[in-house]
């Protein structure tokens, strides 16, 4: 596992590679108050990007906000050199917890299908080939037998994994992933790292927003660290570094002290993930 | 047996009745299946008390009383999307507020009426006996095109009432959405006025569809079943009018809650009697 990733770390784009997600001091106020001030960053296409911050750094608001879900009160997002709005549905966004209606009637096909309803517009029924994009999708998140079941007969990890494969039908070429690893089962957290591989074959620029740095400092080629404002964006190397943490966690940071593998870090809010960052579930 | 079936068709008010009936309860029923799941009942009883003062002023002036029903209809449907845009008052209050003001602006209207009494009873709870062949050609023209609506935008209304924040991203024009959906319950229940009346036109939309969420897994599925459930609903409801001479309209909707009752208690998955319910961790 170690030696894969070593060699998919080994792939970072070149740098004349065009940035294909721009922003340019972008600001977002979002239920009355400054939610993310002045941000500029470029992200390559293809790149794997950890959005690291603590809980109401704006992680979710910055998805949002790349989405076209929230106003930009100041700035611009660019993707493909576009202005955001120009693109029908290159971007899917994966929310920590979807906000729909566990007792509607749709099937975990139906829910997948419509990732494909963006590449279908209107007036069209799906063809053979969306129907092959969903079951190849359900394949490869591990549910594909549980296509023709209601989606809240699922458990909540089988549930994260129907909407992560609606975002691969999708076939974005930027897949934004709001915590995918907060409070999943063992099969859910191993199906999303290997799709996580899949779409670096495939060149798709993904943003996931986590708490644990160690995951971000191993698994990615790049990290943002967030708190209301961008703190440092780079490679893991340069940007988690114990000043860059503790400007991004303030007081939250504890030191690890191992003989082994030297001094390591955790914040608060890995150890103690807070009531907004670990859905509860009935 | 068969001649118990066969004499009320002999009767060209009963065959036009029949028709209306079924035609009646399959627009209900599939409509009903958005008013079920995004729990909008409290809209459509108000929209149907909304057109009231359409009907009353219609009467006043002369003129038909299915256009004005469906001019206060769409009128008030629109009232409500525009009271309740983001930001200001929610949705369900702006529905008591327009419920409440279209329905004293109707009964108000309607006492000026000298022979109040027979014409409020006909509004309020329908008389599908009293069906002419215009009527029908009006009711199945609206219902053609209501229906026609619902399964070309299918998978739009899908997603919208599934996963709003989806339909957005999708960059669907929800508002647009939003608004037609309500012309659409507007015109379905201007439609239904005359079999089932302003009061019983709620159970309508909602029984049949409230029966098929019990026994189904996907909306296509409930929609099909729904809509059998409106549709047999209206025939037994009629025969039952016609053997027993009681209100048509009335026998109508319970028919349809016998049905919901019946399998409320005895359905497979979600059955009272069976007391599993299926298990999410």
């Amino acid at each position: 596992m170690t030696q894969q990733l070593g060699k998919s770390r080994g792939a970072v784009l070149l740098p004349q590679e065009p940035a294909r997600l721009e922003m340019h001091h972008v600001t977002v106020i979002y239920g009355g108050h400054l939610a993310l001030e002045d941000m500029t960053a470029q992200v390559p296409h293809g790149a794997r990007v950890a959005v690291v911050g603590p809980n109401g750094a704006g992680k979710s608001t910055l998805f949002k906000a790349l989405m076209g879900l929230v106003p930009l009160h100041a700035g611009q997002i660019f993707i493909h050199g576009q202005p955001l709005g120009s693109h029908h549905d290159c971007v899917a966004y994966v929310p920590q917890r979807e906000e729909v209606d566990w007792r509607f009637p749709v099937t975990v096909a139906d829910v997948v299908m419509m990732g494909r309803y963006g590449h279908l517009g209107w007036l069209r029924r799906p063809t053979a080939r969306d129907w092959a994009i969903v079951q190849r999708s359900l394949e490869q998140l591990g549910i594909a037998e549980l296509a023709e079941r209601p989606i809240g007969e699922l458990s909540g990890g089988q549930q994260r994994r129907t909407f992560l494969a609606r975002a691969l039908a999708q076939e974005p070429h930027i897949l934004l992933m709001d915590e995918p690893f907060t409070g999943v089962d063992v099969a859910t957290l191993e199906a999303t790292l290997q799709v996580l591989d899949h779409l670096r074959d495939a060149q798709v620029t993904v943003l996931l927003s986590t708490h644990d740095l160690n995951l971000a400092a191993t698994y990615f080629d790049q990290v943002m660290l967030l708190n209301r404002r961008l703190i440092r964006y780079g490679s893991p190397e340069e940007v988690l570094t114990p000043e860059t943490i503790v400007e991004t966690f303030g007081g939250q940071v504890f030191w690890l002290e191992s003989r082994d593998e030297g001094p390591r870090m955790a914040t608060a809010s890995h150890c103690c993930p807070s009531e907004q960052s670990v859905p509860r579930r009935r | 047996m068969l001649d118990w079936l066969l004499v009320p068709l002999s009767y060209g008010f009963m065959q036009r009745g029949l028709i209306a009936s079924v035609l009646v309860g399959i627009l209900c029923a599939v409509v009903g299946c958005y008013i079920v799941l995004r729990s909008m009942a409290f809209l459509g009883d108000a929209l149907a008390h909304g057109i009231l003062p359409g009907v009353a002023i219609a009467y006043l002036l002369q003129i038909n009383l299915t256009i004005g029903a469906l001019v206060a209809g769409i009128a008030v449907a629109l009232g409500i999307a525009f009271l309740s845009r983001p930001g200001t008052i929610k949705e369900d209050t702006a529905i008591g507020i327009l419920f409440a003001a279209s329905l004293s602006l109707g009964v108000l209207l309607i006492s000026t009426i000298r022979t109040y009494a027979v014409d409020l009873t006909h509004i309020l709870f329908g008389n599908v006996l009293g069906v002419s062949p215009g009527d029908l050609w009006l009711i199945g023209g609206l219902a053609c095109i209501v229906l026609t609506t619902i399964v070309l935008l299918y998978k739009e209304f899908l997603v919208l009432s599934f996963d709003p924040v989806h339909a957005t991203a999708l960059r669907l024009p929800i508002n647009l959405l939003r608004h037609l959906m309500l012309i659409l319950l507007a015109l379905t229940i201007v439609v239904s006025l005359q079999i089932v009346g302003v009061g019983l036109v709620a159970a309508m939309l909602v029984t049949p569809s409230a029966t098929a969420y019990l026994v189904t897994r996907r909306l296509s599925h409930m929609m099909v079943l729904a809509a059998g459930l409106g549709a047999f609903s209206g025939i037994v409801g009629l025969y039952l009018s016609f053997y027993f001479n009681v209100a048509s309209g009335a026998a109508v909707v319970l028919t349809a809650t016998a049905l919901f009752v019946f399998v409320f208690l005895l359905a497979p998955r979600k059955g009272v009697l069976w007391s599993r319910r299926p298990s999410r961790s």
